[in-house]
């Protein structure tokens, strides 16, 4: 029977293929091994953090109503949910530490998902500025969708608080209510620009952006940063793009030393994988938005040519932090759980110093100027952060591994 | 002069849009046979719509699903064989057997998810002759449910899968100055024999024949003694199988590309390549995928960037059809000759 020939026919070619495929492979040998590119920067151990921060847990004697609220809105599901689960352990762990030291007043903490969508943030953020009870929250984590409700909560008079928003136009807005927690990529951009050029030695990169808000300002910010002669080129790619292959066929003939990639994790890690297996043998360097172990693991054995510039600290660190954090969800900091843990701390202790309404708490958050864990916290005018710091990073031994200040 | 004026604003923004043939020159052979690669790979996916469409003229938006549990089939089976995120470390042989069985099980995968999905969703309409109308909204409203039931918690999640190499692609041989890969001639290749055997199949043999006849008049086909029902079965699990294998190919380009929406995009391009290629002809279906994958990748490098890929690809079909609106190869499965 024909139909029978030709599976035969089908499995026998299949298997010759697939013969073909092992025999080469045997040939050639896994090359580059930690690093990628021709300098190896060691590893970080310490962290320059500030001496007596606040604590969550403050002075034990709070008193606040039963409904006080707080809330987490931003991605816990989704493409992107990684960076919402490190942001919202860390807003978790800040409040179990507060509610524990502070029996006459639990706050209780409640979680609304975006998916990281700047189309579907409205309705959760018109859903939570609703709840009378939520005087205070941390997020959104991403700039399109913080750009996108920026609005609901000024409206509403809501503050708050980002751990992980970088785009640089969010606070050009006008807003009163909306605060960043860290530095923004007018920071990231010339600070990752620098690293690329005078600690990576790279004379040429190759600078590609996705289709978000965040990629194309911080894309912007870095070419800017490097000058039209170190850069090799640039292309855009797409938010869900698979295929590369056009883009690296590009980057390949421009034969660049370094790779910036300006968007976030999901597309970077297939885009580094396909980068090393057309040969590419430079460095790949990405911001904030795709440092984690999660691109590490979505790109396996390619991630070893990566590092990463981050407006954070790494709050592994800390030991304290770290203690606890792990204590509590049984995995290291990630990106941004520290963040998010200091900028929970600076809404507690407003609740803490009877700071119980929207308006209060608004006030208070304006007016801060303490130390957290990680840094110290003070705000302009627009919500921008005095003083940030730029950290590197690097992937060593499939994880991510702080390399010290790269930037202020 | 209004437009005048508007032509010249255009004009005068050579960022916006800029014909870079220095760079199609030069890039020519490796966007060519990476062009090559991911339109084989279509061309697999588009089958499967090809010959539900030829059979029962409904558009299966469900397909894209099928590829995608295929692709869990195919991640799962390499994973739970030790392969992970490193190349990994066992002998040729045991690879080729382990991706064989990967092969295997994508293709079961998706071929068993293909079959319940014509049993649970397009059959019972059948039963009551629905409407046509109700069968493609009942197709888009498996599509999401299938996506949904993978998104769960305790199905798959919402995260991607972790990364699976299957081997490090190694050079075989130089063209033009351009590498190919053992990974490229293994796609394209197999894409290629599984096509010609499927055309084989739908040609030459008995069933293929009961295809055919049911394509060209289902009534009369019943008549002459061909089931209906079971060659609609077979016309769905034939688009399954190959579905699964195209899951295997692609988690081969694309380690982390399995996630519960990831079908989608591959979806709509592989209906687009069916449709090039003219729906209802399977030879069609190879030659609308390998053009889209070309089209789409001359396109972004000639304009200048990767956001262009897939405006490109659908301008081109949009052109195609408002030529031949059949498609390129124009025939449909009933009118096809053994």
């Amino acid at each position: 029977m024909m139909r029978k020939k030709a599976l035969t026919a089908g499995i026998a070619a299949a298997a010759a293929l697939l013969l073909l495929a092992g025999c080469a492979n045997k040939a050639g040998s896994p090359t580059s091994t930690s690093g990628g590119g021709a300098v190896d920067i060691p590893v970080s151990t310490t962290v320059d953090a500030p001496k007596n921060p606040v604590l969550p847990a403050g002075d034990g004697k709070a008193k606040c109503a039963a409904t006080t609220k707080l809330a987490y809105i931003g991605a816990e599901t989704g493409p992107n949910a990684q960076l919402g689960i490190n942001i919202y352990n860390g807003v978790q762990l800040a409040i179990n530490q507060h509610n524990k030291a502070n029996p006459d007043c639990q706050v209780q903490f409640t979680k609304f998902d975006t998916e990281g969508d700047p189309t579907k943030a409205t309705g959760p953020v018109t859903q939570a500025v609703g709840e009378a009870d939520i005087i205070g929250v941390v997020g959104l984590p991403f700039s399109g969708e913080s750009k996108a409700t920026g609005n609901i909560f000024e409206q509403q008079g809501l503050v708050h608080i980002t751990p992980s928003a970088t785009g640089v136009s969010l606070t050009t807005n006008g807003w009163k209510t909306f605060f960043r927690g860290l530095g923004n990529d007018g920071v990231q951009g010339p600070a990752a620009a620098k690293f690329l050029v005078n600690e990576l030695k790279a004379k040429k990169v190759y600078v590609v952006q996705d289709d978000s808000e965040y990629g194309i300002g911080l894309a912007k910010s870095v070419t800017d940063g490097l000058g039209s002669g170190a850069v090799a080129g640039t292309d855009k790619v797409t938010t869900g793009q698979k295929d590369f292959s056009a883009t690296i066929s590009k980057i390949m003939n421009a034969k660049p030393d370094a790779v910036y990639y300006a968007g976030y994790a999901p597309e970077a890690a297939p885009f580094d994988q396909q980068l090393v297996a057309k040969g590419f043998k430079g460095t790949f360097v990405a911001p904030d938005g795709v440092k984690g172990d999660n691109f590490i693991k979505l790109a396996g054995d390619a991630s070893k040519n990566s590092y990463f510039t981050c407006p954070c600290i790494p709050g592994e660190l800390i030991p304290s932090f770290e203690k606890d954090y792990k204590a509590l969800v049984n995995v290291e900091p990630d990106t941004y759980s520290v963040e998010a843990y200091d900028v929970t701390t600076v809404l507690l202790s407003g609740i803490d110093a009877g700071k119980q309404t929207r308006a209060d708490l608004l006030a208070w958050v304006t007016a801060y100027d303490k130390d957290g864990v990680s840094k110290h916290y003070k705000w302009d005018a627009t919500g921008e952060l005095q003083a940030p710091d730029v950290y590197g990073y690097k992937v060593q031994d499939g994880k991510v591994a702080p390399i010290g200040l790269i930037g202020k | 002069m209004i437009e005048l004026v508007a032509l010249s604003v255009v004009h005068a923004d050579d960022s916006w849009i800029n014909f870079d043939v220095n760079a199609l020159f030069q890039n020519f052979w490796s966007t060519t046979f990476d062009g090559l690669t991911f339109g084989a790979v279509y061309g697999l996916i588009a089958v499967g719509y090809t010959l539900v469409y030829g059979v029962l003229s409904l558009i299966n938006f469900a397909h894209s699903e099928v590829f995608i549990v295929g692709a869990y089939g195919v991640v799962t089976t390499l994973t739970s064989l030790g392969f992970g995120p490193s190349a990994p470390t066992i002998g040729p042989a045991e690879i080729i057997m382990d991706l064989l069985l990967a092969l295997v099980v994508g293709m079961l995968a998706s071929a068993v998810t293909a079959f319940l999905v014509e049993r649970v969703a397009y059959r019972p309409l059948r039963k009551r002759n629905a409407p046509r109308l109700a069968f493609l909204i009942t197709a888009i409203g498996v599509s999401f449910a299938i996506q949904y039931i993978i998104f769960l918690p305790f199905v798959a999640g919402a995260n991607p899968q972790p990364a699976v190499t299957m081997f490090i692609p190694d050079p075989v041989f130089d063209v033009f100055g351009t590498i190919i890969t053992n990974q490229q001639i293994i796609i394209v290749v197999s894409a290629v024999v599984l096509m010609v055997g499927t055309d084989l199949f739908i040609r030459r043999s008995r069933t293929g024949r009961g295809i055919r006849a049911v394509a060209q008049d289902p009534d009369t086909a019943t008549l002459m003694g061909v089931s209906k029902e079971r060659t609609i079965v077979t016309t769905f699990v034939l688009g399954g199988l190959l579905a699964g294998a195209a899951a295997l190919f692609y988690v081969m380009l694309v380690p982390s590309g399995v996630i519960y929406n990831g079908g989608f995009i591959l979806g709509v391009k592989a209906f687009a390549a069916a449709v090039l290629g003219g729906i209802g002809n399977v030879r069609g279906a190879l030659l609308g995928g390998i053009l889209l994958g070309l089209v789409g990748n001359y396109g972004q490098i000639l304009l200048g960037d990767s956001q262009w890929t897939d405006v490109v690809a659908f301008v081109i079909l949009v052109l195609v059809l408002l030529v031949r609106p059949t498609g390129i190869l124009g025939t449909t499965l009933g009118r096809s000759r053994a």
